[in-house]
């Protein structure tokens, strides 16, 4: 029996001024106020009604060719995966209800893990409920007191999330740059434990980073490292494991985060590591034990999708083309973009100031092209983004109107 | 290293990123009077690293709001 019970009602007294703890949010509730009153329709209250392929939608009523969507490979159609989870689906249910380390691992939870084991050729892999969550649990979990996380700025919000979560000292570096991440590795104290954190693709530019050189930097000062592939698997790299393995120095790498949710057109993460130890961290890692296990669906569907992405070479070929054929073009319109040459699946935009991005995005989904809008705090240097992302499946004559949209959007909005 | 000569060179160090001249004292906060962004705080606390080659970690500088309590931590962390 709980204490309350038998205590009768306590008389309601409010003792002095008590702010409204929504008041924080005034400045935010007031510039999309602001936004929302000039007539843009509401960039993030979106609603896809019907999902025709990977590459289009029907988003408030208009047919909608999709260009934002991290859906890299376009895997989210694609039969066999479809015909695989329709299966799990009726043979196993529609989730485990419950844990990974209670009753939540199936079969189909050991097969996927064990396709990431042979799609990245490592030892051990643990499979999370979101990339979220394998940030959040892999990070906090290795990193304690004491210990010091190195990290790149602009890092992804789940791995600023991790760092918070966990008892580390965080430091973080300037965008990219091996000479201050140095100087910072170089400064730790003797004898505590060290975590560099980099990404592959970083999201808001589509920019990549310099693995091959800043991993030798921190196996020099005995750091651990981990790298958040998210935006590189399927895609970057021979065997299609990211940036690490494009750049040849995949071995140094002692975590890779990914997730099912861009390439692998699921939903889901996980980390793959060679760490001798690596079978512990699923007893201690919070993120993984105290909450519920992916659908067997899910965990169906991303095996199938893995193994399909291990022969995807065609599809990245055409997803590379793609990609260059739409940075050239929207260079040449006039816009300016964020890499001067296209590094990975993701163009990204650089909006004036959010007024007219807020306008630009307007004037694109008029047009029947759906992009992100990313805007501070998320994006780096406090700028407005048009993110782009391109899938396989977009066909080149796709690209082509792609770039229409955006040169009658660019010119109505007076951006270009 | 004495707290006065750390004080002075933190001055100097304050000065690019002081954009409005705002009078410095020890009572002067960085997030209200000097409205630093995450991005400036990043930049000056490079540079304050740089300087007395130092780290000043996020959960240190989640303790600090003025520039007093700056001068005091970089002073420990120097004598
Ligand atoms: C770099 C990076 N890491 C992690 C995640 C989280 O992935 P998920 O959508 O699976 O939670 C994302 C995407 O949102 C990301 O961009």
């Amino acid at each position: 029996m709980t204490e309350g019970v038998n205590q009768p009602d306590q008389p309601e007294t409010v003792s002095g001024h008590t702010p409204d703890l929504f008041a924080k949010f005034d400045p935010l509730i007031a510039m999309r106020e602001g936004l929302l009153a000039s007539g843009v329709e509401d960039p993030f209250d979106l609603v896809m009604e019907k999902v025709l392929s990977p590459t289009r939608a029907v988003c408030n009523g208009r047919e909608t060719i999709l260009l934002g969507t991290y859906n890299y490979m376009g895997m989210t159609f694609d039969p066999e995966v479809i015909e695989a989870g329709k299966q799990a689906l009726a043979d196993f249910g529609a989730g485990t209800t419950g844990s990974r380390v209670l009753n939540g691992t199936y079969q189909g939870h050991k097969e996927v893990e064990k396709a990431l084991c042979e799609f990245y050729a490592m030892d051990h892999a643990m499979v999370f409920s979101t990339g979220y969550q394998a940030n959040l649990g892999i990070i906090s979990t290795i990193a304690g007191k004491g210990d010091y996380i190195v990290l790149d700025i602009d890092s992804h919000a789940s791995i600023w999330d991790g760092c918070k979560l966990g008892d580390a000292e965080i430091v973080p570096f300037k965008h990219n740059d091996i000479e201050a991440m140095e100087k910072r590795l170089r400064r730790i104290p003797d004898g505590a434990g060290k975590l560099v954190i980099l990404e592959g693709v970083y999201s808001m530019l589509g920019d990549i980073a310099p693995l091959k050189e800043m991993v030798a930097v921190a196996k020099k000062h005995g750091a651990m490292v981990l790298v958040d592939e998210a935006h590189s698997m399927g895609f970057i790299g021979h065997h299609g494991r990211g940036v690490a393995e494009d750049q040849d120095c995949l071995a140094d790498v002692d975590f890779v985060i990914g997730t099912f949710s861009k390439s692998v057109g699921t939903v889901g993460g996980f980390c793959v590591s060679n760490h001798p130890k690596f079978e512990i961290l699923r007893l201690v890692c919070r993120p993984y034990v105290f909450t519920a296990s992916l659908p067997p669906s899910v965990v169906a569907t991303a095996a199938t999708s893995i193994r399909k992405l291990m022969h995807g070479s065609n599809k990245r070929a055409h997803l590379w083309e793609n990609s260059k054929t739409l940075h050239a073009g929207l260079k040449a319109l006039g816009f300016q973009l964020g890499t001067e040459e296209p590094q990975s699946a993701i163009v990204a935009v650089i909006m004036p100031d959010l007024e007219r991005g807020a306008a630009m995005w307007e004037a694109l989904i008029e047009g029947g092209l759906y992009v992100n809008l990313a805007r501070p705090p998320a994006t780096p240097a406090n700028m407005t983004l048009l993110r782009c992302s391109l899938c396989a499946e977009h066909t080149g004559e796709e690209v082509q109107t792609i770039l229409g949209i955006f040169e009658a959007a660019g010119k109505a909005v007076g951006i270009i | 290293m004495d707290r006065a000569e750390v004080n002075e060179k933190i001055r100097s160090l304050i000065e690019p990123f002081n954009k409005k001249g705002v009078a410095i004292a020890d009572g002067t906060t960085f997030a209200g009077d000097l409205e630093f962004d995450s991005l400036t705080v990043m930049d000056f606390v490079a540079a304050i690293e740089d300087e007395f080659d130092i780290i000043i970690s996020m959960n240190q500088q989640a303790e600090i709001e003025t520039f007093g309590q700056l001068v005091d931590a970089v002073t420990k962390m120097v004598s």
